[in-house]
């Protein structure tokens, strides 16, 4: 009846995703009172694995292997049903990635398990557990329990801590799984041109809308994002405007976010983006229509010409790195 | 090539949620329903699929309600040849899995040589029942695709992972989840709309399955506090970036 955490990597890398579902599995199996077991897949991570001693486990149990290099839906499933039926997991936890998004529901299906997807909050009540996740991109919430069956969840980045590593490096012990033949392969990755961090992990985002009136102006957003780290995104607006790609998009019918600071610039804020980016921390609006829905969901706003604001704000955060440079 | 295309009715996306009175569901007064745009874009790539390779058949299949047939027909009209419906006036307290098992059922008897779904569907927002309904008929699954290819018993996906694309090639049969940007839906022209009301439908009840989960709650999101307009134009950005930095701490 145990907890186990299945954790992400990818080229051998673990993730800040992973490491939050890590700690988040470590308080889960503390407050059921349940074994923690701590799962990867992949090739070479003998060692990184044992990072994750920092973050709650003790042991990680690896599955290794060439075949589990590049991630294959079949594959991985497989395996990771057969690790959650060593070890009698009753509960199995993933981070939403791509990854985990494509993996859950496999996983599940084998085990003959419930799938509680995205979820935001984890809490134990009468002794089992209860999830929270949205529905609706966001416009309400659900709270689900298990009917009887084993719960695959998946636990949306950005949202649950990981803290900083504290523990010691954690034992790694291999585990055997029989190959499973796959009928899928992975023949090619293209890397986004100068994209590294993906909308759905970033913790700054600077959004424009259609107020940015043509794919020409988000230079401005592009370069404030350069100085205070952030990922651009775009309204639905702009990108059915054909200005951004479909993966820039935030809202309903795009990527659902919650990183700590959510800068939306020209950006009216139909009910479909709000929903999708109402969880973020902290939100500023940068508009010249006061009246604009966006400012009732703001923390902080600024009522004006977003092309002399947002260079100003570039200008403002270049000037005080320069003045903490200096100092 | 044999094509099947699952579709949900679903609320369209300009709805304002409300609780009905049970405290775990949407109160349906005054909703508008849609087929899940998703779910078009899977039901257009097939559309494209059936119109390059001659003889193909699309099906489209739906868990839903019996007025879930209206959405079966606005694909029907926009070119697919046939429709199930696997009738439930609950459908919409049935968790992944029980839809999952359903779909897979109805998927199993036509024997298609690819499933489409759309990447998820926009109420309940799973992502989880393509994947699933490939894991329990043991095919190969691609999610989140958007290009697809056809080769020799082959599919091709473009598909979007953090900061780069991927491209995975599966043996049919296989499932694909589509992805926003796979293409551009087609409106139902006036003479697909006319045909489309001489395609068959089959109404059938979806096979009674128990939910792995409950839903114990159902409820709008916290209410953000009111936030401020720290003033106007340029003028305010020194204010808001110490706002910013030492009342948020979020730079």
């Amino acid at each position: 009846m145990s907890v186990l955490v299945l954790a992400e990597q990818r080229q051998g890398q673990f993730r800040r995703a992973a490491f939050e579902t890590v700690r988040e599995g470590a308080r889960l199996a503390g407050q059921l009172g349940a074994p923690l077991h701590v799962a990867a897949l992949g090739s070479g991570i003998e060692k990184s694995a044992a990072a994750l001693g920092g973050y709650g486990a003790t042991k990680v149990l690896v599955v290794e292997g060439d075949a589990y290099t590049a991630y294959l839906g079949e594959a991985w499933a497989a395996a990771a049903a057969e690790v959650a039926k060593r070890v009698s997991a009753r509960t199995l936890l993933l981070a939403a990635t791509s990854l985990g998004k494509d993996l859950a529901p496999q996983v599940a299906a084998r085990l003959g398990a419930g799938l509680v997807a995205d979820c935001v909050a984890l809490a134990v009540t009468d002794g089992e557990i209860e999830a929270t996740r949205p529905v609706f991109a966001g416009k309400a919430r659900v709270r689900v329990r298990s009917a009887g069956a084993p719960l695959v969840l998946t636990l949306r980045p950005n949202v649950f801590p990981a803290g900083n590593p504290t523990g010691p490096p954690a034992a790694v012990e291999r585990v055997e799984v029989p190959p499973c033949p796959a009928r899928s392969r992975v023949v090619g990755v293209e890397t986004a041109a100068g994209r590294t961090v993906d909308l759905t992990e970033a913790s700054i985002i600077v959004s424009g809308g259609r107020g940015m009136g043509g794919p020409e102006n988000y230079r401005i957003l592009e370069e404030l994002a350069r100085e205070i780290g952030a990922v651009v995104g775009a309204s639905r607006a702009s990108v059915d405007a054909g200005w951004r790609p479909h993966s820039d998009q935030v809202g309903q019918t795009g990527k659902t976010v919650s990183p700590n600071l959510y800068l939306a610039v020209g950006i009216s804020g139909a009910i479909q983006h709000l929903a999708g980016m109402r969880t973020s921390k902290v939100i500023v609006a940068i508009n010249k229509d006061p009246e604009a829905p966006i400012f009732k969901v703001a923390d902080y706003g600024i009522v004006g010409d977003l092309f002399e604001v947002v260079p100003a704000l570039t200008e403002a955060v270049r000037k005080r790195k320069a003045a903490e440079g200096a100092a | 090539m044999k094509l099947v295309a699952c579709v949900k009715r679903v609320p369209a996306t300009d709805t304002r949620v409300r609780v009905a009175a049970d405290g775990v569901s949407l109160d349906p007064q005054g909703v508008e329903w849609i087929v899940s745009p998703y779910d078009e874009f899977a039901v257009e790539e097939a559309i494209r699929i059936r119109e390059k390779l001659a003889g193909s058949e699309l099906v489209v299949v739906s868990l839903g309600p019996a007025e879930a047939a209206k959405e079966i027909r606005t694909c029907l009209a926009m070119g697919a040849d046939r429709g199930v419906l696997l009738e439930d006036r609950a459908a919409y307290a049935r968790d992944v899995s029980s839809v999952a098992e359903a779909l897979a059922g109805a998927i199993r008897e036509i024997g298609p040589d690819l499933a489409l779904f759309g990447r998820q569907s926009v109420d309940s927002d799973s992502a989880g029942v393509g994947p699933f309904v490939a894991a329990l008929l043991g095919w190969p699954v691609l999610t989140f695709v958007r290009k697809l290819e056809l080769g020799d018993g082959l599919v091709r996906g473009h598909r979007e992972i953090e900061g780069a694309t991927e491209v995975v090639e599966a043996r049919l049969p296989a499932v694909v989840t589509a992805e926003k940007g796979l293409n551009e839906p087609r409106y139902p022209s006036l003479k697909g709309i006319m045909a489309a009301k001489k395609k068959p439908v089959d109404i059938r009840p979806a096979p009674p399955l128990a939910p792995r989960t409950r839903v114990v709650a159902l409820e709008l999101p916290p209410v953000r506090p009111p936030g401020k307009v720290v003033g106007k134009g340029k003028e305010a950005v020194p204010e808001l970036l110490r706002l910013l930095r030492e009342e948020a701490k979020a730079l």
